[in-house]
């Protein structure tokens, strides 16, 4: 099976360099799949699970929020503000994030600012939990 | 130092070694994380020059492009975000800082998102209006807190509330220099002249170039105000260092001569014991 380079970037650091089958990750608009070949394209991140197909088959899955997706010249470049693979993820600290947030969504007297924070607080700790859970 | 007493003398010396002590101390703590700083700034790079391309190449490769960022406004009110030091003992790194936004700002209407205690103190004291005091531990900002102000900012500006943003940060030039600088954020530089110009590059742009150009944007920002703070942090370390090094210097050479006043004095007093036995045995 052909396979195309994929760089994975984050502000931390490098996460991935290397040779993949196939892509899948959540944009703004939907999940989407990138196989070898694809023409060139541009999107943004959105918060959700990715999953990349290795060279050998073997599938990897990872919390993936934010930032943005680029092909060019079959070149693939994911390029996150977060990025953490599965076996990374601290399932008990993301737990701990949902129930903080949820506490503060509870509340009534929240002003937008506030509530919009936790919302997506809420969000990143779901994806968290989502991705720790099924390993 | 005539007249001093030896035991003043020597009082002096412990305490000057003892604030050597310190400085010395100090240095090689500044010299050690400075290195870690260094590492940061490199870890992150790739990241934030992958978007800065993405970003150019959005904005040039479509004639006619439009969006909120990219918009020139009469300048009414401007915001500066300044990143200084929590701690002084860094030579002239907190106010020459500040010393250059306030050339920067002479004559406008401005307010400041501060990063770091000292920036925090000095506005505070200056009554300017601060947007958030979230930030004021330069020290412990993370990739996250980029992110926070990077939205505070991109708000900001798409409501209209400032119609200019900088960042003021220190310039890490080398261990010896660091040089204070003022950097445009918002508007993002756009010349429409060039742009359009030039093969076309035929890339699909999922919703649309401009969905996707705006949800890019804040990301961007965060990485310029997380590349200038590692600079800034990098560059106190660098200014401490440097301080230090040279007080360590001044206490050496203290030492150094109120050693030599002891040693004057000593033998002045044995002199004089000398000179007042053999007085008492010539008689």
């Amino acid at each position: 099976m052909s396979t195309f380079h994929l760089q994975i970037v984050t502000p931390d650091g490098e996460a991935f360099d290397g040779r993949a089958q196939k892509l899948f990750c959540r944009t703004i608009t939907g999940d989407v799949g990138i196989l070898p070949h694809h023409c060139d394209y541009l999107t943004a991140l959105g918060m959700g699970e990715a999953r990349v197909v290795m060279e050998d088959g073997s599938v990897r899955r990872a919390a993936c929020i934010g930032g943005m997706l680029a092909v060019a010249k079959g070149e693939v470049r994911l390029v996150a503000t977060t990025f953490e693979w599965a076996e990374n993820i601290d399932a008990e600290r993301a737990e701990r994030a949902r129930q903080k947030a949820e506490q503060k969504l509870a509340q009534k007297n929240l002003d937008a600012r506030e509530e919009q924070l936790a919302q997506a607080k809420l969000h990143r700790a779901l994806v968290r939990s989502h991705v720790a859970q099924d390993r | 130092m005539a007249g001093a007493s030896m035991k003043d003398i020597k009082l002096r010396i412990k305490s000057v070694e003892s604030t050597m002590q310190i400085t010395k101390a100090m240095e090689l703590v500044a010299s050690s994380k400075l290195r870690h700083a260094k590492e940061r700034v490199e870890k992150s790079r790739p990241y934030f020059e992958v978007l800065h391309e993405a970003l150019t190449q959005i904005a040039y490769s479509n004639a006619e492009f439009h969006s909120p960022y990219l918009t020139q406004r009469t300048v009414k009110r401007t915001c500066y975000v300044v990143i200084a030091g929590d701690r002084g003992l860094a030579g002239g790194y907190n106010s020459n800082i500040l010393k250059a936004v306030a050339a920067h700002a002479d004559g406008k209407e401005f307010c400041v998102l501060p990063v770091g205690k000292r920036a925090l103190d000095y506005y505070q004291r200056r009554n300017v209006e601060i947007l958030t005091d979230r930030f004021a531990v330069a020290g412990d900002l993370e990739v996250s807190g980029c992110f926070s102000i990077a939205d505070i900012l991109a708000k900001g500006f798409l409501t209209g509330e400032f119609d200019e943003i900088y960042v003021a940060y220190t310039n890490f030039v080398s261990m010896l220099s660091q040089q204070p600088a003022v950097l445009k954020l918002l508007p993002l530089n756009y010349d429409p002249g060039a742009a359009g110009s030039g093969p076309r590059q035929l890339t699909l742009y999922e919703p649309s170039s401009e969905e996707v150009y705006d949800a890019i944007v804040p990301e961007y920002l965060a990485g310029i105000v997380y590349g200038a703070l590692c600079e800034s942090v990098a560059s106190e370390l660098g200014a401490r260092r440097t301080a230090m090094d040279a007080a360590s210097k001044n206490a050496g050479e203290m030492i150094d001569s109120l050693s030599l006043n002891y040693n004057r004095a000593r033998q002045a007093a044995i002199t004089q014991e000398i000179t007042e036995i053999v007085a008492g045995a010539e008689q």
